[in-house]
């Protein structure tokens, strides 16, 4: 790192500063025994899953998002879209998987548009790859990637190290233990669809039940060479509350005492006109 | 305050593992375990391919952090398809086995991994080279790698014949993985090989109950 003068003005370089993190770390250590320890960004404790059938890929996710103990939203939706034929589960710190899968996705379609082809999966994996280790585990981004193109079905777990592993089921977050128990035991090579789906929900299911982190429903998204069928919900938990209370109030529940209009002068001081050339 | 006794300072997915090359009349045999793990208690992928192939006969394999390790094969594979092409001719086993060098030294303290790259070219036909974490270059007739190979110095030391056949050398390299990987809790799933001669490069699978048993009751 070259010294500053202190009569330069230095522009802040573009991208990703890691000052802090290195600082952080070594704060870590010498506050003492774990004691301090620095703020967590929000997760969405998750589980999420694929398998990889006969005719394409099925991918699976709850639909829990919490805020440390409160459910902030019963109905998140964890697979995201990358492109027609390629879809993505994200699990981690809840913002990174938005926003790395929406960078994708937008780099992917501008590619569609000069190549007028559907990228490939391979094309999608390699690009997160390349994002994540360039940024040193700090994007914190897990995450399953399914799809179908002309070489065929494909699974690819992405760690936010960068490291990807093509498999032919996995399962990712909190939740990974409970739904992995799952896959292990029923996955078959060349599933059909029916049973692919249950295989899917059941250990969606199991990391629901399992984890405090996971809950609510499960979505499922089934990708084949004809297409995609994003089912949302595909099973809906079964501790559904009913409102007790209304939460709506008439117009006039709460009375006006009293009313007072006062009139804002405004005072014009220039006036310009421009003419649109509209020859 | 004592440092922690983990079993690998890797951040996220290491390879743990057992990675091995070993030469033989005619051609070399590169090995490895398939193991993938996280913070040393939890086996994120028991069918990893730690073998990459970096050119039509050489072979690389990864040891330590797997991000790391895939990212450096990946430019390594992208500057030798670039250097045949400029030489006109498949690039040397050392060639390969440096350019790994020049991205592990050149990068030592942003990266964690460590390779060992064995082959076959017309030059000197069977290499077996190591590059270790910190970007050391090193030829041997046989190089074993990774923290399972700790426990299996003593084998292959006592072992090794230079000049074995080809028969022998598969089964010298899966005695060693397979006693590695029944010590090392990092290492074990199934033997991958391949054997790179000048014909080919021959990827052989051993699957886990396939493996040699020493004394296993």
């Amino acid at each position: 790192v070259d010294m500053a003068l202190s009569n330069v003005l230095e522009l802040p370089a573009s991208g990703f500063n890691f000052e802090n993190s290195a600082r952080n770390a070594v704060l870590e250590d010498v506050l003492g025994d774990g004691k301090t320890k620095t703020p967590k960004p929000m997760k969405t404790g998750t589980t999420i899953a694929g398998v990889v059938y006969k005719d394409g890929v099925v991918l699976g996710a709850d639909t829990r998002a919490t805020s440390s103990e409160v459910v902030a939203d019963k109905m998140c939706a964890k697979i995201h879209y990358i492109a027609p034929n390629i879809y993505c589960c994200g699990a981690g710190t809840a913002a990174d998987t938005e926003k790395t899968t929406d960078l994708l996705s937008s780099n992917l379609t501008i590619f569609s548009m000069n190549s007028s082809r559907n990228p490939r999966v391979i094309m999608a994996v390699s690009i997160l790859q390349d994002m994540l280790f360039r940024y040193h585990g700090q994007i914190g981004a897990f995450l399953i990637l399914g799809g179908v193109d002309f070489t065929g079905s494909h699974l690819y777990s992405v760690g936010p190290y960068g490291s990807v592993n093509e498999v032919p089921y996995l399962a990712m977050g909190s939740g990974d233990h409970a739904a992995m128990g799952i896959l292990e035991d029923g996955f078959k090579p060349r599933l059909e669809l029916d049973e692919a789906k249950t295989l899917v929900c059941s250990a969606i299911h199991a990391g629901i039940m399992s984890d405090l982190g996971s809950g609510s429903n499960v979505d499922l998204c089934v990708i084949t060479r004809q297409g995609v069928d994003y089912i949302r919900p595909y099973q809906e938990s079964e501790f559904k509350d009913q409102r007790q209370g209304r939460y709506k109030y008439k117009p006039g529940t709460t009375p006006i005492l009293r009313e007072n209009v006062e009139p804002v002068e405004v005072e014009v001081m220039q006036e310009t006109v421009q003419k649109m050339d509209t020859a | 305050e004592h440092p922690k006794m983990s079993a690998s300072q890797v951040k996220g997915v290491s390879t743990g593992t057992t990675i091995l090359a070993v030469r033989f009349r005619g051609g070399v045999v590169i090995g490895s375990d398939s193991r993938a793990s996280i913070g040393g208690e939890y086996v994120s992928s028991r069918v990893i391919n730690k073998l990459v192939q970096v050119h039509d006969r050489i072979f690389c394999c990864m040891a330590g952090s797997l991000a790391d390790a895939q990212a450096v094969t990946k430019m390594a594979k992208f500057q030798l398809s670039f250097l045949s092409i400029q030489m006109e001719s498949p690039p040397l086993v050392k060639a390969a086995a440096s350019v790994l060098k020049e991205l592990c030294y050149r990068n030592k303290d942003e990266l964690q991994a460590g390779f060992i790259t064995a082959g076959w070219d017309k030059k000197k036909g069977p290499q077996v080279y190591t590059v270790s974490l910190g970007g050391m270059l090193v030829s041997q007739p046989f190089t074993i790698a990774g923290s399972g190979s700790t426990f299996i110095y003593g084998y292959v030391d006592a072992k090794y014949k230079p000049d074995m056949s080809r028969e022998e050398c598969m089964q010298f390299a899966t005695n060693a993985l397979a006693l590695a990987m029944g010590r090392d809790n990092v290492s074990g799933g199934v033997i991958h090989l391949v054997v790179i001669t000048e014909d080919k490069a021959e990827h052989v699978i051993v699957p886990g109950n396939k493996l040699p048993k020493f004394h296993d009751e």
